[in-house]
């Protein structure tokens, strides 16, 4: 066999009905009085909007995207489940696809039984399947429960079972649908192992998998798909890497608007204090001036507070706190700690406070903001006023990430 | 798909169909106390019931009425089981339709050929009952296989095409189980043909399960040839159906799995 590609898409578009549970389910009743109701644009949902791509064999491609980017419905189609609505797909060699772990199992059958009929499902002929059994079973791990209906099973036994009868189609092709994200830790190892080999055979395999490292480890590409559409597609650390900053940048947007909600909602906030002073906003933003809810590690972001004064008062003090998810205070202080200089105090203005870099370890952290007097009274305090994502850089853990470096020198002391 | 496409893919995964059929028999009364011996008792209490109701309150005059009954009432249960279940047979595919590559007619193929294979299986107790009662049976028995040709191939269309339409419209199903029950007293199974009015009687040629009861009735009741006639016409308008029922399967099953 020498076709140039193994999976070649050209042009595939996929278009579900919307289907309404009250309204637009078909019945004879709704048939017989609209039967010939024309069907709108927007009777349909586009879960692939043209897609394009090919497929060398012995290539393995993870196909990552965000919940309804239109993975599975992709895989679906390469395993020919769904039919393409516009344009050609064309898988060459055998096909195995890892979608759906024990199909047809019958739940009094025994383990036994179950291969037979499962492997029959998936295409073995019985002699195929007589050869392998022995290796299925000793692969499944199942030892005497081979003999037990399925339906004492664990879940994870059940899979196993599921798995080791799928991966011994012998296929050209391999889809895999998330299926490394259950059983234990022996089990994806088993997994991993029997990955490599489908690889080490030079067979093409098309993954799609959340767990982005594990992707990392297998793919030698990753195609990013995002509303039916390619976004990324090449090496998999790289296009990995922009499939992060896309998921953040619109977690970010996201965020921001529902820090703008909050603003609004200033007023519900848990706020206590006399009122002399009122804070009547809250801002992040960055070096900017952009508002965002999500900041990246070690970059600069501002906090600003807009605040009114009620009476004219002749002590006030403008905080900061920082929380962090567990409750733990990261960072608090003020500007009677901080002897700020901010000269005479006009009755409204707004406040900032400037962080040159955030030092802070990736997480979701949330903030207080108060205008009280120099012995503590509260004029205006808010707790959980905003909420701040911090993203980016390495796996490190903690609070705090001190701009640090590592370095190694030898030592030529006498022994 | 070509009608013979279908065919010669159906037959290309026999073994499948066969596993699935079993996996249906063995399954049904896997776990009960009796198991599969459930097989034989479910038509001789069947048959208790109604030979109970028709030869003792209900009478019906008529020699040998229980033997006579049941030759009836054994195929009616293959034929409505098989549309009860079959137009099911999509709808309730689960996983083997949305997300397995599988030749889907297999599916109601399978509850065509399980209910057929219960049907064969009960025939050893007819026997017993013809032996029983002192009823003789005939060489003509022989013709059995071609009563039973066509009725499978009657039932199968039938059943592909509800399959289908269920898939889109899932009233079929209900519908379907309540015209049953009305064919079912249309057809002379509980009563032999004298007992329908002379001048209804010609009525019986247009219901395609009357004509092979009939038949069935001829080749082990009365010991004769079924009329050839009515049966090839049956046989003919199978075929008829089962060119709409691929045509309509084969057309709509790429959007099986997405409607399920």
């Amino acid at each position: 066999m020498s076709t140039a590609t193994a999976i070649e898409i050209a042009g595939l578009v996929k278009r579900f009905r919307r289907e309404m549970l009250r309204r637009d389910y078909t019945t004879w009743k709704s048939l017989l009085l609209r039967p010939f109701k024309r069907r709108t644009d927007a009777d349909y949902l586009t879960v692939l909007d043209g897609v394009d791509l090919s497929i060398e064999p012995g290539r393995t491609v993870a196909i990552i995207g965000q919940n309804g980017s239109g993975k599975s419905t992709l895989l679906k189609i390469l395993a020919g489940i769904y039919k393409a609505d516009q344009g050609t797909v064309t898988v060459n060699g055998r096909v195995s696809s890892l979608i759906e772990l024990g199909a047809g199992f019958h739940p009094e059958f025994s383990g036994r039984e179950n291969i037979y009929l499962n492997g029959t499902i998936l295409g073995l002929s019985k002699k195929e399947i007589a050869a392998r059994f022995d290796e299925i079973v000793a692969y499944s791990g199942l030892g005497d429960f081979i003999e037990a209906p399925v339906r004492t099973y664990s879940s994870g036994m059940y899979v196993r079972l599921g798995f080791a009868v799928a991966v011994n189609v012998d296929p050209d092709v391999l889809l895999v649908d998330e299926v490394l994200a259950v059983g234990d830790e022996a089990f994806a190892h088993k997994c991993e192992t029997k990955l490599n080999q489908f690889k080490a055979a030079g067979k093409t395999i098309v993954l799609v998998s959340h767990d982005l490292i594990s992707v990392k480890k297998f793919a030698d590409e990753v195609v990013w798909l995002d509303g039916g559409k390619v976004a990324a597609r090449g090496e998999a650390a790289q296009v990995i890497d922009i499939y992060r900053q896309g998921v953040a940048r619109r977690e970010d947007e996201a965020g921001r608007a529902q820090a703008e909600a909050r603003v609004a909602e200033l007023a519900a906030a848990r706020r206590w204090g006399q009122g002399e002073v009122e804070i009547t906003g809250v801002r992040l933003l960055d070096e900017a001036g952009q508002a965002h809810a999500v900041f990246t590690s070690g970059m600069p972001m501002n906090i600003e507070m807009d605040y009114l004064m009620r009476q004219p008062v002749d002590d006030l003090v403008f905080g900061v706190a920082i929380n962090n998810s567990a409750g733990v205070l990261c960072y608090g202080s003020n500007t009677a700690i901080d002897q700020a200089e901010l000269g005479p105090v006009p009755p409204q203005g707004t406040v900032r406070f400037a962080v040159e870099r955030l030092d802070l370890v990736p997480g979701t952290f949330t903030l207080d903001v108060a205008a009280h007097a120099g012995d503590g009274r509260a004029y205006d305090y808010l707790t959980q006023v905003a909420s701040l994502s911090v993203r980016g850089g390495p796996r490190d853990e903690g609070i705090w990430r001190p701009p640090h470096s590592w370095s190694l020198r030898a030592r030529e002391d006498k022994a | 798909m070509s009608i013979t496409g279908h065919l010669a893919e159906l037959a290309r995964h026999r073994a499948l169909l066969w596993a699935l059929v079993g996996r249906e028999l063995k399954g049904r009364y896997r776990g009960s106390l009796f198991g599969f011996l459930w097989t034989f008792l479910n038509p001789l209490m069947l048959l208790g019931v109604y030979a109970l109701v028709f030869s003792v309150y209900f009478r019906i005059d008529m020699a040998h009425y229980a033997v006579f009954m049941f030759t009836g009432l054994l195929p009616w249960v293959f034929f409505s089981s098989s549309i009860n279940e079959g137009a099911g047979a999509i709808t309730e595919g689960g996983s083997l339709v949305t997300k397995v590559m599988f030749p889907l007619q297999v599916l109601p193929a399978v509850k065509v050929m399980a209910n057929f294979v219960n049907y064969l299986l009960s025939l050893p107790i007819l026997f017993a009952f013809y032996l029983f009662d002192g009823v003789g049976l005939t060489w003509c028995l022989v013709a059995f296989f071609v009563v039973a040709a066509v009725h499978i191939l009657f039932t199968y269309s039938l059943v592909l095409l509800l399959a289908a339409a269920n898939v889109f419209l899932r009233d079929t199903k209900h519908v379907v189980g309540n015209l049953l029950t009305l064919w079912f007293f249309l057809t002379p199974i509980l009563y032999p043909l004298t007992q329908i009015p002379e001048g209804f009687r010609f009525l019986v040629k247009f219901n395609p399960a009357a004509v092979i009861t009939l038949a069935y009735h001829d080749l082990f009741f009365w010991g004769r040839w079924p009329a050839w006639g009515p049966l090839a016409g049956v046989a003919g308008l199978s075929l008829v159906l089962l060119v709409v029922a691929v045509v309509v399967f084969e057309h709509y099953k790429e959007y099986f799995a997405e409607k399920i």
